[in-house]
This record gives C-alpha cells, structure tokens and sequence, in this order.
C-alpha cells in the first residue's frame, strides 16, 4: 500500500460493517454467535500460533529431564535459567548472534544505499533508459531464485573480471542482497508518486542532483525507508541456504546456519534456550513494528507486483 | 546592424544550448553515479548469473577445468535420473497436501477475524507471530514436537485422547503431511493479513442489498464475501503453489529428503547435484533442473502477472 495512491475509502457515512449488519448484531443468537466466534478464534490462535513460542519459552527455563520425560506439563518441577548461560557462553551464541547482526546490519546497508540510489536515478532523475532498466529489473521478479543459485555461488567464488573469491566474507551475503527488485519497484514507486514541483524548486534554487537527494528526497522518503529496512533485516535472519553455501567457517556463520549444526551435539535445554536467543530480535521487531507488518506493507506489495 | 542582429541571437542560442549540454552532460555523470551501485549490484548479482543458468545448462562446468559445451547432455542426463521422476511426484504431492492443509485454513480464519469487532489488531499479531519466528528455529523445534517416541509433544497430545504414537517423520507414508502441517503454520498468517486486507475492500452495500433479499449469513459468505475476494483468492494460490515449489529449509531440515526418498523434492535435488562433493557438484545438472523448474512456474508466474495487471486496470 505503501508508495501507491490508497483506493479511495469507503464514502463517508457508509455504515463500517462486514458479513454482520447492525440488525444482525442485536438478534441475541448472532451476539452470542459472536462472542462464541471470537472466543474460537482467540484459543485457536493462542494454542496453534503461540502454542509452540509458549512452549518454547517454557522449556527454555524447564531442566532438560524434566521436558524429556514430559514435554506437555504446564508447570515444570523445577527451573533452570543457567541453560540461558550455558547457550550464551559455552555453545556461544553470543558470537552467532552477532554475526548475524553483522550479517543483517550489512546486507540492510547495502540494500539502502542500492533501493535508494536507483530509486532515485529512475523514479526522479528519469534518464533516458529508464524504462528498461525497469524493466530489466522487473524481469528479474520472474526468475524463481532457485535458478540463481548455482551461478551465483560460482560468481562468489570467483568475481568476473576482477577475480575476487568471496567466499568466507560476509560480501558474499551483503552484496547479492542489494539485488533485490523488491526494493526497487518499492522505492521507485514512491519517488514517482512525489510531487515533482518541490524537485523543480530545488533546482530553481540552485541545488544539483546529490543535494537535491541527500536534503530533499531522503528526508521525505523516512516511511519507505522503514518499510525496506525491517524486511531487510528480517529477511538476513530468516535467510538459510544462501549463507550455508558461502560461509563455510564456523567462526562467522550466523545462528541459521548454526544451529542446526548445534542441534544434535548440545544438551536440550540449552539448545531451547538457543533457539529462544534466536527468536527474540525477529519477534521484538515484529511487535515493534507491528503496523507495519500487519498493514500489509511488504505483501502488497508482493501481490500488486 | 543586420548581421549583428543576426548574429547575437545566434551566438545567445549556441551558448544557452552549450550551458544546457554542459548541464546535461554533468546531469548524466550524477545520473550515472547514482545508478552506478544498483547497475554493479544488479549486473554481478542477478543478471549477469541469470544469463550464466543458461549458459551453464549446456556446458559441463567444474570448479577445476574450463567449462566444455556439451548440448542437451545435462538435460538428458537430470531426465534419466530416477530420483527426478521421485522429485516431481513428492513436489506434487507436497503443493496438493499444502493445498488441502494451507489453502482453506487462512481463509477461514481471516472472513471469522473480520467479523470480530474488537481486539482485532490482537488476533492478527496472533496470526501473524509465526510468520517472523526465523523459519530454522521453528524447524528445529517442529523436529523435537513431531519425536516418534511416545512422550513426543505431538504424540504426549494424541495420548490423552488414546490415539497414536504416530512415526511423524520417521515414516515415509507421514513425513510428508508432517513437513506441510509446519510448512503451513509458518506461513499463514502472512495469507490472513492478505485477506483482511482484501475483506475491508468488500462494498457494504452489497451485503445490505442480500439483506433486502432476505440472504442469511451462510448465504452472504457464499454469495457476497467469496465471489468479492475472489481475485485476490486465485493470486494467493498461485504464490503459494509457486512457493511451495521452492521449499527448501523445512525438508532440508526436517528430513533432508528421507525416509527412502519420500521427502526428496525438486529443490533438494538440484541442492544434491550441486553439493554432491567436497570438490563441487555437477554444476550442469544442477542448472539445468532448475531451469526446468523454472521454466514450469513461469507459466504461473506470467498468469499471476497477467492477472494482477488487468485487475489494476479495472480498478
């Protein structure tokens, strides 16, 4: 939605209804229907959707032997926060943790200075070849990452013309997620959607392309800006295949690529308590940022393409 | 003063247009300076290796030799495998059962989310919550819930009700279903927000003109609410079958295509042909299965465009 005119709202004074109309809401079965509705619909959301979080926090703190012998008991018999510890220091994820920060934290700067720099060339600057370089970049949609795998992995291996191996360097995650046409499509469609009379002022009052993007476009351009920068980061944690072809040194390989590594080697309830290291940026993001995510910010504009 | 007059004039136009050559030519330098990361990025990172998939599919390439041309080998050689034809069908049946589990739940839960009148921002976090748990965190745990043993989480559940144990993926006839019921609940939220999206655009007035007809609330889901977010239904089917095809953390994860193959999917093959071996795989087949795969979900790809497009239009 965001970058895109909104569809114009529903007349004012037409009733906020749905499948229920007022009269509906007084007869006392479709109340009580209702409230039955919702009641469902919370339980089911709150074992099914948060069940497993639930029960992963729980046994983040549960001794091991007591989450073997009964995983489903409500209440353990005893709590072990040290598991925590263990994670953080002995199986260290301290370090995995931060090196998928460091992972995320490159691959959003990339992907910020790429989105925003060539938003800017072709939705504002408008050379002459725009259009098929967005093309160019629209066609990149079409092609399933799968089909970039291979060929990718061996341009990481050896970067055409200048013969770089990126290999076991965090480049080989941060550059290709610059690549994103996502991003483009997203940035280019809200620089489009900016009034073109305040670039034009600027120019009128002497301000060349880098002044006209850095104090005028960037500043107006904070709500994309936050919208690319959350999924980014989102993405870099949620992403696995990519970092285990290219990290292959266990020192700089970040959690998704660890732990299932860790899995059969460490004791449960530390490797719970892993898992719930793990979770908790993603999460805390979410609820952050919750708007964001439930608007449908990143889906839209998935599905308007 | 003629020729003067015709000169000056001439000499203000050459040198406007020499100011405004000079202005474009800088204007073009900036202009390409601000193109210049997206053409480098976009050129070594996604162009440049699309074009290499097809090169590479005709060639036999190693990380040691230079790549020979070698036609339609690869091709030849990803069809006679007879894991291929087990990689199609278990592909298959992974988009079917993903259908029957994945399709109708976010459906329901999102048209009974919208009938629900408060605490409705708290529902869809609810639903939402899966979707930002990192997709290798809740493998893992999904693989300590679905532990064949009887004091397994999901078979300590079946228990109370006397049912199970069930092998959950240890069996070829479960690991599949076992793969897809995670699969989904990772993914649905992100389809319920769609659809509450998709369900505030539904004209009220149409459900108050079912009403003057005497429409029950059955009725007006069937004939009102279904038909109005009917576009919306279809492009989230294609992105899912489209997604599902391309499934690659969870079986990976889960099974790494066992037991006997029953889990072996497209993708996981073209991940086993290109890491068969320390010294790199066969790059080739690899390419060219993925091509293959490519090939087929373009002709969903071009349909989900083509639709979305047209409904643009009309809107």
């Amino acid at each position: 939605m965001i970058g895109r005119q909104r569809s114009p709202k529903p007349a004012a004074g037409a009733t906020d209804r749905g499948i229920l109309s007022a009269t509906d809401h007084r007869r006392r079965r479709v109340r009580w229907g209702t409230r039955v509705l919702f009641g469902v619909t919370l339980v089911f959301l709150l074992i099914i959707g948060l069940g497993p979080i639930l029960w992963m926090l729980k046994s983040s703190i549960t001794p091991t032997l007591d989450t073997i012998r009964q995983p489903m008991a409500l209440w353990p018999n005893g709590f072990d926060i040290s598991q925590f510890a263990t994670a953080w220091n002995k199986v260290h994820i301290d370090r995995y943790l931060f090196n998928t920060i460091a992972i995320a934290f490159g691959s959003w700067l990339v992907q910020i200075i790429v989105a925003t720099t060539a938003g800017f060339a072709l939705g504002v600057l408008r050379p002459r070849f725009t259009n098929l370089l967005t093309g160019l970049v629209i066609a990149t949609l079409f092609v399933p990452p799968i089909v970039l795998l291979v060929p990718l992995y061996l341009t990481v291996v050896n970067v055409p013309i200048v013969g770089w191996r990126m290999i076991d360097t965090y480049w080989a995650v941060w550059l290709p997620a610059g690549a994103s046409a996502l991003n483009i499509i997203l940035m280019k469609r809200f620089f489009d959607n900016l009034p073109r009379e305040i670039f034009e002022a600027a120019r009128v009052d002497g301000a060349g392309p880098f002044r006209l993007f850095w104090s005028v476009v960037l500043p107006m351009s904070k709500p994309i800006l936050g919208v690319v920068s959350v999924f980014a980061v989102i993405a870099t944690w949620k992403d696995y295949l990519w970092p285990l072809l290219v990290l292959r040194d266990p020192d700089i390989q970040p959690l998704s690529v660890r732990l299932p590594i860790l899995a059969p080697t460490t004791d449960l309830g530390v490797f719970i308590a892993a898992l719930t290291i793990s979770s908790l940026i993603p999460i805390a993001l979410f609820l952050i940022f919750q708007r964001l995510f439930l608007s449908g910010a990143g889906v839209s504009g998935a599905i308007k393409g | 003063m003629g020729s003067i007059s015709d000169v000056a004039p001439a000499t203000g136009a050459s040198a406007r247009r020499r100011t405004l050559r000079v202005r474009v030519t800088r204007d073009g330098l900036a202009t390409l300076a601000f193109l210049l990361p997206f053409l480098l990025v976009f050129g070594l990172f996604a162009w440049f290796p699309i074009v290499r998939a097809f090169v590479m599919s005709v060639q036999d390439t190693n990380l040691v030799s230079e790549p020979v041309f070698v036609g339609l080998e690869n091709f030849q050689r990803v069809l006679a495998d007879p894991l291929f034809g087990i990689a199609i069908r278990n592909t298959a049946w992974f988009a079917f059962l993903a259908l029957i589990f994945g399709y109708p739940v976010p459906i329901i839960l999102a048209v009974a989310m919208s009938e629900v009148r408060r605490h409705r921002g708290l529902l869809s976090a609810l639903a939402y919550l899966p979707v930002v748990v990192p997709p290798v965190v809740a493998v893992l745990l999904w693989r300590f819930f679905y532990e064949a043993s009887p004091n397994g989480v999901f078979n300590s559940i079946l228990g109370w009700f006397g049912l199970g144990p069930v092998p959950w993926l240890q069996s070829a006839a479960t690991a599949m279903p076992s793969i897809v019921i995670e699969a989904t609940w990772a993914a649905a939220g992100g389809t319920v927000i769609i659809y509450l999206a998709a369900l505030v655009g539904v004209r009220p007035e149409l459900y108050d003109a079912a009403e003057v007809d005497g429409a029950s609330i059955w009725q007006k889901i069937r004939y009102i609410t279904l038909p109005q977010i009917r576009n919306v239904l279809f492009v989230t089917l294609i992105l899912q079958l489209i997604a599902t095809a391309q499934l690659f953390t969870e079986p990976f994860l889960f099974t790494s295509g066992g037991p006997a193959n029953s889990t072996m999917t497209v993708l996981l093959l073209i991940y086993k042909y290109a890491c068969q071996n320390s010294l790199g795989g066969d790059y080739g087949m690899a390419a060219a299965l993925s091509l293959m795969l490519a090939a087929f979900l373009a002709v969903f790809t071009a349909g989900y465009y083509w639709l979305t497009r047209r409904w643009s239009v009309d809107s």
